[in-house]
């Protein structure tokens, strides 16, 4: 397990190189957009990733309500970590993007709204956990776990009602995508994924160590108090 | 004490509480004046401009002074360890969670009548659609923010700060019930769409979450 952590480390490393030259030199330069495109190799993947990390966050919270393993726990913590950390990287490349072509840097569109309105409640689900006391802090976070995912598309509903009902000035996806380009988006995803992973393994074991060095300290007052 | 027994206790031990001390609705209607004067004043909107952002105002003010009686529900509950009382007695969860939801529910509805001539003074309101849909999107509206909240006070109960974690909370979970009571208000006073849509979604926002409540409540309370 700990011998698997290198090579991950290693391959990541070499994956990501290898999807920085592939995206901003291998793919074709778009043709109405030119080179600002190329953040799209950035933007898309980890806009996958978050929500992948997102619905880990809603597994692995509700098999800790089943099981109350802390393996459970500490997953859907790091996945909401990393998740958060994904999903800001999607909401600043967005509108570096959006500022050249739309001509605007944010719009109440459906993506982005849902994208925004995701943050905010996996932000408040980590300050949730920050703030939690004691021991029941894994109950109380997966149940708002829970609920966060519950909420999601009742809030996907009423933005897409709020939008069809307000046109917005940006006409978005459509059009088929340059199979070269599909391919490089591919690569960098598969890199962004390893990432992922590498920083989720690396979190898990920080906080494992936390919880432990914790849980010695506590014993360590008890054993004082004791004698 | 069957089901309903324990609930209507609680409920109405609540209710004879507040209305001895009147402490949270004194403190909520006093806050809610507050946000409708502040914000009259700095919008100073004309009749035809307010009708579009009274919706907004309106549940703005609703959701930010229901805080202030969210908070109190459980926080009183503290002070001579009737929380911990109740959780060693035979009595089950769930009629407590609905006792609490109810009596949040009152105070908040109190709140709404007393504020809604306030509003329709200030903002020179006059509804252009049907006015009488007004009165179940307030309901709904008003549940959708209670049930939530009064959940989620009861999970901040957990937390360092727990007056500060309780609104960052149920803002951000409470967006899509927002958007629903907002749209449907503005729908109403502007007379121009159908609130139809809106209304659905803040039903199906109050079915999903009562349900979630009184499925998880239980795990919250005697979270150990």
């Amino acid at each position: 397990m700990k011998r698997g952590f290198p090579i991950l480390a290693i391959v990541t490393a070499l994956l990501l190189s290898f999807a920085l030259y592939e995206a901003l030199i291998v793919a074709p330069t778009e043709q109405t957009m030119g080179n600002v495109q190329r953040i799209f190799y950035y933007h898309v993947p980890s806009a996958w990733t978050a929500f992948l990390l997102f619905a880990i966050n809603f597994v692995a919270s509700i098999l800790y309500l089943i099981k109350r393993s802390e393996k459970a726990d500490i997953l859907a913590l790091v996945s909401a970590e990393v998740g958060v950390v994904f999903c800001t990287v999607v909401l600043i490349t967005g509108p570096i993007w959006a500022r050249p072509v739309w001509g605007i840097w944010w719009t109440w569109d459906l993506r982005l709204t849902l994208t925004l309105v995701l943050w905010l409640i996996y932000v408040s689900y980590l300050l949730l956990r920050r703030f939690s006391t004691g021991g029941k802090t894994p109950v109380i976070a997966a149940v708002v776990a829970i609920f966060g995912a519950l909420d999601v598309p009742l809030v996907y509903f009423s933005i897409w009602f709020f939008r069809t009902q307000h046109p917005s000035p940006v006409i978005g996806g459509g059009g088929s995508l340059d199979p070269r380009m599909a391919h490089v988006l591919l690569i960098n995803w598969a890199a962004f994924l390893c990432l992922a992973w590498l920083l989720c393994w690396t979190r898990y074991e920080l906080e494992v160590a936390e919880r432990r060095v914790e849980e010695s300290h506590a014993m360590e007052s008890l054993m004082e108090g004791s004698q | 004490m069957s089901f309903f027994a324990i609930t209507r206790a609680t409920l109405t031990k609540d209710i004879r509480l507040e209305w001895r001390s009147k402490d949270a609705i004194n403190a909520m209607l006093f806050f809610a004046l507050l946000v409708v004067v502040i914000f009259s004043f700095a919008f100073d909107p004309t009749a035809e401009e307010s009708r579009r952002i009274a919706g907004g105002l309106i549940w703005v003010a609703f959701l930010f002074a229901a805080v202030v009686a969210l908070n109190q529900t459980w926080a009183r509950e503290l002070r001579n360890q009737v929380l911990d009382a109740y959780r060693v007695s035979p009595a089950p969860a769930n009629p407590l969670f609905l006792a609490k939801a109810f009596g949040n529910f009152i105070f908040v509805s109190v709140l709404e009548a007393l504020m809604a001539p306030l509003f329709i003074a200030f903002y020179k309101l006059r509804a252009l659609g049907p006015g009488w849909q007004l009165v179940p999107i307030a309901l709904l509206g008003t549940w959708a923010l209670v049930v939530n909240g009064t959940f989620f006070a009861a999970i901040s109960l957990r937390t360092r700060s727990r007056e500060i974690m309780l609104p960052l909370l149920l803002f951000p979970f409470s967006i899509p019930a927002l958007l629903g009571m907002v749209n449907a208000t503005t729908a109403v006073l502007t007379g121009e769409q159908s609130a139809k849509f809106w209304v659905a979604l803040l039903l199906a926002y109050d079915v999903v979450f009562t349900t979630a409540c009184l499925l998880f409540f239980e795990l919250v309370l005697e979270a150990e």
